[in-house]
């Protein structure tokens, strides 16, 4: 029986505490007596019969028909699935998603439907490279439908290929991939790794065009989502939620399937990556050394490479399909079963250690941006009820933070680094001044169409998500970050750890109560 | 010459103690005739050539055009006789040496034949200070013809009248910049400033004052440089390396390869290198203008780009008669004298140094921009003059 999480308190025989920093890690001993350190849940087990639980699931779907039911000679059927973006890291192969594609395609054949379309939901992400493709739906299905067409990735910026649905009560423009919204039955793939995930979030923003992720993607709805996990305060999911009746009053039929996975994120000889450090054995202790001593001797490029080329033996743990917020009610509850650890109040500082993937760099680089996107963004959001640290408060996060960037993938990144945030940090002030001119550069719209980029307004997005942890703290400290790259996100550089609570004892006092979140693996604090 | 070089390889101003300068006591050089005077040297800089030629970069293009042995120092501010504060526009033109003027009321720098060069009153040179009949500004005293000379008031500040002849470079630069083809026609060209020494800041002061619409993007290597380009009132300045995705955000044009698909209207390189000048052309529009202001030498170039976005390539030597936006005439070191009082030039003069410490101040010189100085250059003063000026 895995074991849940735990918090535990640091007091002077506790081991040091392991950080990632980026491609590599360190030991890092906190404060006995007012540390602690979060460990997440141990991974659930999986499910045994993955392809017989997923026919089961598209026969027995939650308050809607089963799939097979809902199928016809004659019909347009499209297929819309996730991303590159996750899991994370990649999962070894079959991807859940080949599995889940190859029993929908089966059900189909049955049918007699021959209009099938296949689509990538890529929202404003890159376009994915043909191995990704083959890695997510398996080559039977690429090979089947590539070639013809028929597989393909979503454009939110080709007008001919985009539907305007109407607008919410609230004015927002909804706006999907017009094959999506006019075939006679649109499944959605899911993989919920977080609880942000899925939903009508899947359809109304995998799909959608720049017109209709303004509504949502903005900084007044990031801060005032509390958290992005815990979708009942999350005016993000609000928004979502309302373009999902659109479309639901526009007849759009959304057969939605999700899958959760369990936490088991790093194979041999990275597994003890997952274990609590007072449990390394000698084996895992020669691991870490070995592992972190060889990574720094490395270049950085190299040590991307291995990390980047982890797959992950995270497996499916439940599946559930059907009616898209009756589905996601039980989706989200497998999530928190997996990831939700139970912590007794806030802390003045919060550590974090950055490491090497966010959804944004699957095969590319950790630019500084992302690292903050990750920082504030993601863990910061690794909450519900309330953050774990308290307002006022100070995040240290351990990561290089090079301001390096892969030209291919993050183009405007590039600029915004040097533009933006050049002339300001303030989300609401770039949002007004900055956004408008990256979202309709013709240079990055023809990269993000033709190449493997994302969308020129990406960055502003990802600045964005940090947004409400940017507001909830009063400084942000990043340790062995490259001074300027850090000074350019209006962070402050430290060397050390020590000296990082130095620097955040100008805020928080000098004997703060201090709370690392270690994750990787991913985990929930619900905060009481 | 090749022992300069190597020496200025292995480490700044090392060239200073083996090359081709001296530091030695010469006869003050005979007014060559009439229209001729004396000048006392108060500041004279130390520019991109004069050091260029001590570390033996020189391209031997020169040979035939300078006279040996020379006293360097062509940026110089002095007094006559009468004790008049003079600024030399060095360039030794047709009246220097006795040559009819190419045109009524010409400048030195005017004209388009060279032939005089070498030939008339005084032994060949380009510039005074390249010159061996003539003296030069690294010197006490040297002679300068009528031509040269121009008298500013007793009271502007030696420190500003020293920048006045960089200045007039960089506005010669700005407005063949400003007068290309693809620049002169459009309200709010883009103009690209690549580098930001003292004559790239010259370049910028030049274009914000001259062409006062541009969008002025400047690339500047040192921290101090792109502050003092700020404070020019450049619209966007940034690390020398980001200036071709800088000119991109402002034209929002494509990028193939690594040139732009557009760019800028027109663009000045302030560097001189090969590689500055493959940028400088990366980024130009086609049929724009690159303007080369940096002494380039001998460089090896790909000029298929070039070639296919029929770019001008334009160089941009000393000053002369400019011609302005309004259709007017102006000369160049004219507006010069204005616009170092406009800006406050003297702010640019970081350290000076006596003669006898001429390896320290070559040595300053060389690393400038890493050392966090724009302009050096000699004190010929004594202290009484230094307090009182």
């Amino acid at each position: 029986m895995p074991r849940p999480g735990f918090v535990l308190d640091v007091d002077r025989s506790t081991p040091p505490t392991l950080f990632w920093r980026g491609e590599g890690f360190s030991l890092e001993k906190l404060p006995p007596d007012r540390s602690r350190v979060i460990y997440a849940p141990e991974p659930l087990p999986a499910i045994d019969d993955i392809d017989g639980t997923i026919r089961h699931a598209l026969d027995h779907p939650i308050d809607s028909d089963p799939l097979r039911e809902q199928m016809f000679a004659g019909m347009k059927l499209t297929v819309a699935f996730d991303d590159v973006s996750l899991p994370l890291p990649k999962m070894r192969r079959p991807d859940i998603r080949q599995r889940v594609i190859e029993a929908v395609l089966d059900v189909a054949a049955e049918a007699g439907v021959d209009d099938v379309h296949l689509i990538a939901a890529l929202a404003l992400h890159r376009r994915m490279t043909e191995g990704e493709l083959r890695h997510a739906v398996g080559n039977r299905v690429y090979d089947a439908f590539a070639p013809s067409g028929a597989l393909y990735q979503h454009d939110a910026e080709d007008p001919d290929q985009l539907a305007f649905l109407g607008q919410t009560a609230q004015g927002e423009d909804v706006e999907i991939n017009k094959r999506a919204a006019e075939s006679d039955l649109l499944v959605y793939v899911n993989i919920n790794m977080v609880a942000m995930d899925g939903g009508w979030k899947s359809t109304a923003v995998g799909l959608a065009s720049y017109r209709s992720l303004r509504p949502h993607h903005n900084p007044t709805t990031m801060e005032a989502s509390h958290s992005f996990m815990d979708q009942h305060r999350s005016e993000l999911h609000h928004s979502t939620w309302r373009m999902g009746q659109v479309l639901v009053d526009a007849g759009v039929k959304v057969f939605q399937i999700e899958s959760t996975i369990n936490t088991d994120t790093f194979p041999a000889p990275f597994d003890f990556l997952l274990k609590r450090e007072w449990e390394w054995s000698a084996k895992d202790r020669a691991m870490y050394l070995g592992t972190s001593k060889s990574l720094s001797k490395l270049p950085v490029s190299a040590a991307r490479k291995i990390f980047h080329s982890i797959e992950a033996p995270h497996q499916m743990t439940s599946i559930q399909c059907g009616e898209v917020e009756a589905v996601h009610r039980q989706t989200t509850e497998h999530v928190y079963r997996q990831q939700l650890v139970e912590v007794q109040g806030q802390t003045d500082i919060l550590t974090m250690g950055i490491p090497f993937i966010c959804p944004y760099n699957v095969h590319s680089i950790m630019n500084p941006i992302l690292v903050m996107c990750t920082g504030l963004g993601y863990f910061f959001n690794l909450y519900r009820n309330k953050p774990l640290v308290r307002e006022g408060g100070v995040v240290i996060m351990t990561h290089p933070t090079l301001p390096d960037f892969n030209p291919v993938h993050h183009p405007s990144y590039i600029d915004f680094y040097e533009q933006v945030l050049a002339d300001t940090t303030d989300p609401h002030e770039m949002s007004t001044t900055w956004e408008e001119r990256y979202a309709n550069d013709d240079w990055y719209r023809h990269l993000y169409r033709t190449s493997n980029a994302y969308h020129g307004v990406h960055p502003f997005y990802m600045w964005y998500w940090g947004a409400h942890g940017m507001k909830h703290c009063a400084k942000v400290i990043i340790v062995g970050g490259n001074a300027k790259a850090v000074r350019r996100l209006g962070f402050v550089p430290a060397s050390t750890m020590s000296d990082a609570f130095e620097m955040a004892s100008d805020v928080v006092g000098r004997s703060p109560t201090i709370t690392h979140l270690k994750t990787p693996p991913l985990m929930i604090a619900d905060v009481v | 010459m090749g022992l300069a070089r190597i020496a200025s390889a292995i480490g700044p101003g090392a060239a200073a103690k083996v090359g081709p300068l001296d530091y030695a006591s010469v006869d003050v050089p005979k007014l060559p005739g009439v229209g001729w005077h004396r000048v006392r040297t108060r500041l004279s800089g130390i520019c991109g050539s004069d050091l260029s030629m001590i570390e033996g970069h020189a391209s031997t293009y020169f040979d035939d055009v300078v006279s040996f042995p020379f006293v360097p120092g062509h940026e110089v501010v002095g007094e006559l006789d009468d004790g008049t504060k003079v600024v030399i526009e060095p360039v030794l033109g047709h009246a220097a040496r006795g040559f009819p003027l190419p045109f009524p009321d010409a400048a030195p720098g005017d004209g388009d034949d060279y032939g005089h060069l070498t030939a008339g009153l005084i032994e060949p040179g380009i510039q005074t200070g390249f010159c061996c009949s003539t003296g030069g500004g690294w010197g006490p005293e040297f002679v300068a013809h009528d031509s040269q000379l121009h008298r500013l008031p007793p009271d502007t500040p030696d420190e500003r009248a020293v920048l006045i002849e960089p200045l007039a470079g960089g506005i010669h630069a700005a407005l063949l910049a400003a007068n290309g083809p693809a620049a002169a026609g459009h309200d709010a060209p883009i103009i690209a400033v690549l580098g930001a020494g003292t004559m790239g800041l010259a370049a910028v002061a030049g274009l914000v004052r001259y062409k006062p619409g541009a969008r002025l993007v400047v690339g500047a290597r040192y921290p101090h440089q792109q502050a003092a380009a700020h404070a020019l009132g450049a619209h966007d300045v940034v690390p020398a390396g980001e200036l071709a995705r800088a000119v991109r955000r402002l034209d929002h044009c494509r990028l193939i390869g690594d040139a732009l698909a557009g760019g800028a209207h027109a663009v000045i390189d302030a560097v001189g290198s090969a590689a500055s000048i493959a940028e400088c052309l990366r980024i130009t529009r086609p049929r724009g203008r690159t303007v080369l202001m940096g002494m380039p030498g001998e460089v090896t170039l790909d000029l298929t780009g070039l070639w296919h976005r029929e770019t001008e390539l334009v160089g941009s030597y000393t000053y002369g008669t400019e011609r302005l936006a309004d259709g007017s005439t102006a000369r160049t070191f004219a507006l010069a004298i204005d616009t170092a009082a406009t800006i406050g030039a003297e702010r640019w003069l970081s350290a000076t140094y006596a003669l006898a410490d001429h390896v320290d101040a070559i040595t300053h010189a060389a690393t400038a921009g890493r050392r966090g100085a724009i302009k050096i250059a000699f004190d010929l003063r004594n202290v009484a003059e230094r307090m009182s000026n």
